[in-house]
């Protein structure tokens, strides 16, 4: 099998905002660096980003420090955050907001000059004791977007090379299981290429479009997650998903918790602001798990709103005109057209909608690839060749329940820092691991089989039901023999999605097949959710089970690994060991 | 409903055409989008171009009974009257001007050259401070309604003079960054990006038909954008 080769030092899969922060910080070292992305990059799931980058820069509170931002990171992801990553990112991320700063990034300011910061869920002052802190910087509420075009730009600037419009299919391994570099198609063309590289970074986002209802863009089908798993390596916490408080009802379009903090608030059909009964404290701005499950029970006790009893609302009428249109101006477009209604007058109807995804590939703060030698137990190893930043990666800053504005920084701190790494990498010489022909073949395989099918169930249908499964078994709450039920629903979606076809198989611009190998990596991210899900036995962060409605400190304080060969969940140690404060104790949490 | 969409696919057809479907709405006011994902379940091998489906990555940028929008925020009512009733069909066609790659996905690459010949990123020569460049509440002000823009080229793709110099005027989707940047108070390149627009076509070909405006799906106003740059270009001609 002979195919096309293209050579890098570094490729970089995916152009939101960890790969485009990663493949800036390369094309700066000189070293010969692609990035390959399915969309033209500002096309990315970053741009959707609304409310924030939350970190400590000490502008809207000059005395905010680091720390604190920690302390409710950890707080926040239930502690089974890694809190060495966790102190690495509030540490550093400050610098790396800065960067985005200098270049160009068009935050909304404050008097003094200052970036404008707002209060997001889950924040405090001194360590849980000294009230709400508002530690969220802002571009309006187009953060991401701002975020995203930025860092295109400096991409351009700096000559990085962009394969625009490619889609990474499968990874290319040694006979080892190094990696190699990755299979690529030219979407425009059809053509097929092996991009051969010492390192492979993966920055392919999440996989919301696993649930029928999500605010994630169609193109977050889980790529990077996808491969990893069909190369038979593990990822950690995957059982762990966030559903948004606040997708607009019925359309799933987000909602962003900037409303809340700027002073919204969550009325149920009775007009009741039922977030005081749950969460005394923050109210509104109480976690995003608390705040979803909280809303859950509101409507399973009978106070939704609509003919169906099916949603709550969020209220913003009270905070005028002047402060929703300079503060909150995307949102206010995105309900007139998304729920018909002008929050300037009435409140936005809106739904706990699946939104992020916590869990990914193990990685440690560079960004390096970790695997178990015993696939779901054993002693650790580095995958060689592969890193893996952003959504996709589990480092893990965000645990069980990632705080709001997190995100974005964990894209710019870790895409920088797995930069920094390759960087330096690369100048004390990295080896280039050589597939042989038989690994690229293998690596091929898939692709074979869709252009060889003939006949059999038709890809929308077969995703359809896929997100339903996901949808009515895996929700915000779970229930052991529901799960199990939906364990067995996927095994039998695996069967059929193996059998399907893909009828038009033409080269130029062939969106069915990127949609046929999409299905098959939403199909891998599904079933690891699934089986993580059901043996994941307690409630933890995002992960609340009726069967199970306890943390089980003793028994699951700590990752899960799935492993996809043997289909199996072991367990990984949490880092409790930050380098320069004490370690964060696990205690009860509340709002 | 009818539905009428521009195909070509240049592996099989010699000429472009338009294909008519039929699609149940359930009476429903749809997002034209919405429609594509129902006529792509049809027929599979109709492309189009879709990510975030709500208005803010840029993809959908098409041509939809004979204006310029994007799909995920266009409902059928919006389109014309008469089309959400299914009185009237919705006609998709690729945006205007720019070569077609496949039914209603377009070649981009004059859009996005023109895009880079701006120099579309921040320009500051003094050296960065320990924090953030400071900048006034009143001179950030000054980037809204630029900063926005989301590359969907459906302003430029509706302006005659793009359509008539598409290698040489810059188009308004370029020239809304460009002053994106000139009125940015961290940027210190002004007089070098000014001297790079002054010359007949890159910038002094818009003739204000304002099609950009009326297009615009996020309602940015390029028009008085390039209106601004060519005060300042007169004043520094003075």
């Amino acid at each position: 099998m002979s195919i096309r080769t293209i050579t890098f030092d570094a490729i970089v899969v995916g152009g939101g905002g960890a790969g485009m922060r990663a493949s800036l910080q390369m094309a700066q070292s000189g070293f010969k660096t692609a990035l390959i992305s399915k969309v033209f990059p500002t096309r990315s799931h970053t741009v959707s980003a609304q409310g924030g980058i939350t970190c400590a820069i000490a502008s809207a509170d000059p005395n905010d420090d680091w720390r604190w931002h920690m302390y409710d990171t950890v707080k926040g992801s239930d502690y089974i955050g890694d809190q060495d990553a966790i102190e690495y990112m509030c540490n550093v991320g400050p610098e790396a907001v800065f960067e985005l700063d200098h270049m160009g990034l068009p935050f909304s300011r404050t008097e003094e000059g200052r970036i404008y910061q707002r209060p997001f869920g889950g924040q405090s002052k001194n360590f849980g004791e000294g009230g709400q802190a508002a530690r969220t910087c802002a571009a309006a509420d187009r953060t991401g977007h701002a975020l995203l075009h930025t860092l295109y730009q400096q991409n351009l600037k700096n000559g990085t090379q962009f394969y625009n419009e490619w889609y990474a299919s499968e990874l290319v391994k040694d006979d080892e299981g190094n990696v190699c570099g990755v299979i690529a198609i030219d979407i425009e063309s059809g053509e097929t290429v092996f991009f051969k590289a010492k390192a492979t970074v993966f920055a392919t986002g999440g996989a919301g479009r696993i649930y029928a209802s999500t605010t994630n863009a169609l193109i977050n089908t889980g790529d990077g997650v996808g491969m990893a798993l069909r190369a038979g390596l593990p990822v950690q916490d995957i059982e762990m998903w966030q559903f948004h408080p606040t997708g607009i009802a019925g359309a799933g379009t987000l909602v962003t918790e900037g409303c809340r903090g700027e002073g919204g608030y969550l009325i149920n059909k009775d007009g009741e602001r039922f977030m005081e009964r749950y969460a005394p404290n923050a109210k509104d701005l109480a976690s995003r798990d608390v705040v979803a499950r909280s809303m859950m029970m509101e409507i399973l006790d009978g106070r939704g709103a609509g003919p169906d009893g099916d949603h709550v609302f969020l209220k913003l009428d009270h905070l005028g005109e002047e402060v929703l249109h300079s503060r909150l101006p995307g949102i206010c477009e995105l309900a007139i057209t998304f729920a018909q209604t002008d929050p300037v007058k009435e409140p936005i109807p809106v739904v706990p909608t699946c939104h992020y995804m916590m869990g990914g590939i193990p990685t440690n703060v560079h960004g390096q690839a970790i695997k178990l030698s015993g696939g779901h137990e054993g002693e650790e190893q580095f995958v060689n060749g592969l890193f893996a930043v952003g959504e996709v990666a589990c480092v893990s800053v965000h645990g069980a329940n990632r705080l709001g504005g997190n995100s974005l920084l964990d894209l710019v701190v870790f895409g920088r820092a797995a930069g920094l790494y390759i960087e330096d990498q690369l100048r004390q010489g990295m080896t280039q691991y050589e597939p042989t022909d038989a690994n690229i073949d293998e690596a091929m395989a898939r692709l074979r089989r869709w252009d060889e099918s003939t006949s059999g169930e038709s890809i929308p249908a077969l995703r359809k039901e896929l997100q339903s499964v996901m949808q009515n078994h895996f929700g915000v709450f779970r229930k052991g023999d529901l799960m199990a039920e939906g364990v067995a629903k996927l095994a039998d979606l695996r069967e059929r999605i193996g059998k399907a076809h893909l009828d038009d198989k033409s080269k130029p611009f062939n969106t069915a097949r990127i949609e046929a190998l999409e299905l098959e990596n939403l199909l891998e991210v599904a079933e690891a959710t699934a089986i993580a899900a059901e043996g994941r036995t307690e409630s933890r962060g995002a992960h609340s089970r009726y069967d199970f409605p306890d943390r089980d400190d003793e028994n699951w304080l700590c990752h899960s690994i799935f492993d996809p060969k043997a289909k199996k969940l072991g367990k990984r140690d949490v880092n409790f060991k930050p380098k320069t404060v004490d370690t964060f104790q696990p205690k009860a949490r509340t709002y | 409903m009818k539905v009428s969409i521009y195909r070509y696919n240049p592996e099989t057809d010699r000429e472009p055409s338009m294909k008519e479907y039929e699609v149940d709405t359930q009476g429903k006011d749809l997002m034209v989008l919405d429609i594509l994902a129902l006529v792509k379940e049809q027929d599979s091998s109709m492309s189009y171009r879709r990510s975030c489906r709500e208005g803010v990555c840029g993809s959908d940028g098409m041509n939809i009974n004979g204006k310029n929008g994007l799909a995920c925020i266009t409902p059928l009512s919006q389109v014309a009257p008469g089309v959400l009733e299914g009185k009237k069909p919705l006609i998709l066609r690729p945006l205007p001007g720019l070569p077609v790659i496949r039914d209603l996905v377009v070649d981009m690459g004059m859009f996005y050259n023109q895009y880079e010949k701006v120099q579309p990123f921040l320009q500051n020569t003094s050296p960065a401070p320990a924090i953030e460049r400071l900048q006034t509440p009143e001179d950030r002000a000054k980037l809204d309604g630029l900063y926005e823009c989301i590359l969907c080229a459906c302003c430029s793709t509706s302006c005659p003079s793009f359509w008539w110099n598409p290698d040489k005027f810059l188009g308004p989707a370029a020239l809304l960054q460009s002053y994106r940047f000139l009125a940015d108070s961290r940027d210190t390149a002004t007089e070098e990006r000014l001297s790079k627009l002054d010359d007949p076509f890159s910038l002094f070909r818009c003739h204000g038909i304002m099609n950009c405006v009326s297009v615009c799906p996020k309602g940015l106003n390029p028009t008085r954008a390039i209106g601004h740059i060519r005060s300042m270009l007169l004043e520094r001609g003075i």
